[in-house]
């Protein structure tokens, strides 16, 4: 069939649309300084690292977008054919285009006083190490980006998972490998480790492809059985989605307590970092998640159980150093921290929504200047701290703030209490009246819930559980410093909870793994520590992009994905028979005569 | 005998708006008296002010005899006041049992610790709510229990959403139970439903009701006594016959027949 002219017409404004936003992405990234920042982290030594793909994934994805068009059900759609692949291309070219703009620019103009990376380093990596690359090659890269990403559209469903799954496993390889090369020495696996990665960082070249093609393989013959075996766990009947649990829960804890005795110290204290957060987050999770209190200034709780641990363990505590065992000092974190709840709720709490945001936030920030103050320097040490923090004594066995898998277990341990605290509270008489608070904060209080009592319990609990954090960070590094509890803690945490998912477990873990263990914490590096300053960057563009397409969260609770999506769930109930419509007149009628 | 509820010269004044100026008001122990009046007539206000969601200016509010000017709204739930809202207002993403088990809150006691250590009597205690609220739903036939009981709120339907909020005002135990506009919306079957269910609430729970209603079809059947509002104030009070005869009554909803004045 030859093509008619009427379909080689192109929707010239929607490609000059996304070709353009495409360059200005480009720009950004590139001005932002990623593709210096990330160019050491080698991915496919040593022809790509990651610095390169945070700059050609953007025109291959918006070749992808702007051929895209919208599928309707039941509506029959033309065959994406010539035209869309030439959407793609033209929009990746002008993407493409503006990157040459941008090398032209740095040769002949010299604006580095605003712009600190429009630099010859920049023009250095843009031009691939070589000095005298015609810039006009971008606009052939663009181009054929764009191209591979409209071509994704024509290809059968299958292959494109396959080609996704395949690239998805080589890009996580390389952002896990000081992981595995540090677990290696643990199972003897060596050998394996050196098989795949270059010496220097990387993956190298032949295994990378052959692992690729594999795991694309795999993919394409399984056709999604493992999405089929997760819907199947949602569907299923409650006591058995409770067994299926259980076994889960049981194979994660297994995990738990038998992997860092093979982990290295690398490891080990990137999970203990990850746990304190992960600490942190859930206690936050109770108090955001269940009760619905906004709380922005989380981290006083935690600088609380560190500056209380801090005082009662060190003997160079400037004024009071009774010198206990970290163990006898957990009581009074506990019993402080939850004094600190009450006196920081019991004004808050009479709040509501933002302006509850704003004095917590307010609170968070006078805790961390009240330990920072000169006023209080004689107690606990003004800008210095309190050093000399001993280490845990369990009486069987004794954790120094270096044994990084001792910190590991303990953190496990107390990640543990937190689960279990949110799991039983959750189905209790306190938990419901904060998912009813939560809903309906006056119809709560007129169906005799006492909302004062039941915020401050939310309060209390959570500041017990982040002071845990606190005391097990205390003895971890060693020392306190009014710094470590800036607000940007408050401000992370939060984020792992939204971005893990409000309200749910399993989704605290997630978001806690992935942006605590992979980007890193406001100060810990995580796997990605190339991304240095970077990192918040990205976490406010994971934030805003959650919040426009998944705002329930990576993995969110069924109560919140219900509560997000009521629509859909009314359909779903009429579509299988199980809505509730009002009743017809006469079958009513009839009912009522009976 | 002293009346269940007596209300004295209650004001409410909102802004130098009187939406109740000198109301005197009672309710006996096992009555049924409906409350009615014209759009406006502070019908609304009235049950807000009982149940503590409106602070009056002036007057008094007396249940069992104790004052109860001052308290939270929580407070007056727990005395033995219940009420349901004019624009239904469940808690939508809550399932149907949660929302009638959690209306249990102020008759329960167990704390943080029971449900930490799952002692035995926060066990029983959780049974125990569990079981009143499967029964309380039985009430309304077989709508609300089955797998609705693991339904979210949003999901039933307009009547079926108005059953669940008496539903959950019975989980509180009243003694006595406000309702506002029970059937507003709902087709005539469903109307003359649950008019004979308001009259089980009294006969088989023991409740003592106080209603709000426009539907005169309701008002006729259930009540013991009607107590008409006009701007604020009794007009009329009496039998349903009594006060749809009365002609105050016919002027505050109808306005002044023209030829009276000839």
């Amino acid at each position: 069939m030859t093509a008619l002219p009427s379909s080689l017409l192109l929707d010239w404004k929607r490609i000059f649309k996304w070709g353009s936003i495409c360059a200005a992405a480009l720009l950004f990234v590139s001005l932002v300084g990623m593709p210096i920042k990330l160019d050491p982290k080698s991915i496919i030594s040593p022809l790509l690292s990651l610095g390169y793909v945070s700059l050609l994934w953007l025109p291959l994805i918006f070749g992808y977008v702007a051929s895209s068009r919208v599928v309707l059900e039941g509506v029959e759609t033309r065959k994406p054919g010539l035209p869309d692949l030439l959407t793609g291309v033209l929009t990746g070219t002008i993407g493409g285009a503006g990157l040459t703009l941008l090398m032209l620019g740095i040769e002949n103009f010299d604006i580095r006083d605003p712009l600190i990376n429009w630099s010859p380093q920049l023009l250095e990596v843009l031009a691939f190490g070589a000095r005298d690359l015609n810039s006009a090659v971008w606009i052939g890269i663009g181009g054929a980006l764009g191209l591979v990403g409209a071509g994704l559209h024509l290809i059968p469903e299958n292959l494109r998972r396959g080609a996704s799954y395949g690239f998805f496993t080589v890009l996580a390889l390389a952002i896990f490998e000081p992981a595995l090369d540090d677990m290696s020495e643990g199972f003897r696996l060596e050998w394996l480790v050196e098989l795949i990665f270059e010496k220097r960082g990387g993956l190298k070249l032949w295994p990378a492809i052959i692992l690729a093609l594999l795991i694309g393989l795999i993919s394409v013959v399984t056709k999604g059985k493992a999405k089929n075996a997760v819907a199947q766990y949602r569907e299923q009947e409650k006591s058995q989605k409770k067994k299926t649990s259980v076994v889960l829960f049981g194979i994660v804890a297994a995990l738990g307590i038998v992997l860092p005795i093979f982990m290295g110290t690398y490891v080990n204290s990137l999970l203990a970092n990850v746990g304190i957060f992960l600490l942190l987050a859930l206690g936050l999770n109770i108090v955001v998640g269940l009760a619905g209190i906004l709380d922005l200034g989380y981290v006083a709780f935690f600088a609380v159980g560190a500056y209380t641990t801090a005082v009662l363990t060190s003997e160079l505590s400037p004024f009071f150093a009774p010198g206990m065992t970290w163990v006898l000092s957990l009581v009074f974190v506990i019993i402080l921290a939850a004094l600190t709840g009450l006196f920081i709720g019991a004004p808050v709490i009479r709040m509501r929504g933002d302006y509850l945001a704003i004095v917590t936030l307010g609170f968070g920030e006078i805790i961390r200047l009240l330990f920072l103050s000169d006023f209080l320097k004689p107690y606990f040490g003004g800008a210095q701290g309190i050093l000399g923090v001993p280490g845990i004594d369990l009486g069987v066995v004794y954790i120094s703030g270096t044994d990084t898998r001792g910190i590991f277990y303990l953190v496990l341990f107390f990640c543990a209490i937190a689960v279990y605290v949110s799991w039983r509270l959750q189905a209790s008489r306190l938990g419901r009246s904060w998912m009813a608070i939560r809903e309906d904060e006056q119809v709560a209080e007129a169906m005799g819930i006492n909302t004062v009592n039941s915020k401050l319990m939310a309060f209390v609990v959570g500041a017990v559980l982040a002071s845990f954090a606190g005391a097990i960070m205390a003895a971890r590094v060693g020392s306190v410093f009014p710094n470590s509890f800036m607000i940007l803690i408050s401000i992370v945490i939060l984020v792992v909870v939204i971005v893990g998912g409000m309200g749910s477990i399993p989704g605290v873990f997630v978001g806690a793994f992935v942006l605590i263990g992979v980007l890193g914490g406001p100060k810990q590096p995580g796997l990605l520590q190339e991304f240095g300053s970077l990192k918040l960057l990205v976490y406010g563009m994971l934030l805003v992009y959650m919040m426009l397409q998944k705002p329930e969260g990576l993995v969110p609770s069924a109560r919140r994905t219900q509560e997000l999506h009521q629509e859909e769930f009314l359909q779903d109930a009429w579509l299988k028979g199980t809505d509730d419509e009002d009743e017809e007149q006469t079958a009513a009628g009839e009912e009522a005569q009976i | 005998m002293s009346h269940l509820l007596e209300i004295q010269n209650l004001q409410v004044t909102f802004g130098g708006l009187d939406a109740l100026s000198g109301l005197n008001f009672h309710v006996d122990e096992g009555e049924i008296v409906s409350v009615i009046g014209p759009n406006g007539a502070g019908k609304t206000t009235f049950f807000n002010t009982i149940t503590g969601l409106v602070e009056p200016t002036g007057g008094d509010i007396l249940f069992q005899g104790d004052s109860v000017l001052g308290l939270e709204p929580n407070e007056v739930t727990s005395l033995g006041i219940a009420r349901t809202f004019q624009n239904v207002r469940l808690f939508p993403n809550m399932t149907i049992l949660e929302n009638v088990m959690v209306a249990q809150h102020c008759r329960t006691s167990q704390n943080v610790f029971g449900a930490l250590f799952q002692t035995k009597a926060f066990k029983k205690e959780e049974e125990e709510i569990r079981q009143r609220a499967e029964e309380i739903l039985g009430f309304f036939g077989s709508r609300l229990v089955g797998y609705r009981l693991d339904q979210a709120a949003f999901m039933l339907s307009y009547a079926n959403r108005r059953r669940l909020e008496i539903a959950r005002a019975m989980a509180t135990q009243p003694r006595l139970m406000l309702l506002d506009e029970p059937v507003a919306g709902m087709n005539p079957s469903e109307t003359a439903e649950l008019t004979e269910l308001i009259g089980r609430l009294r006969s088989e729970w023991g409740f003592t009701i106080v209603i709000i209603e426009h539907d005169m079809a309701v008002v006729k059947n259930v009540s013991d006594r009607v107590v008409v509002l006009d701007h604020g104030v009794p007009i009329a009070s009496g039998s349903y016959e009594e006060v749809s005869t009365d002609p105050d009554v016919i002027e505050a909803y109808l306005g002044r027949p023209v030829e009276s004045h000839s």
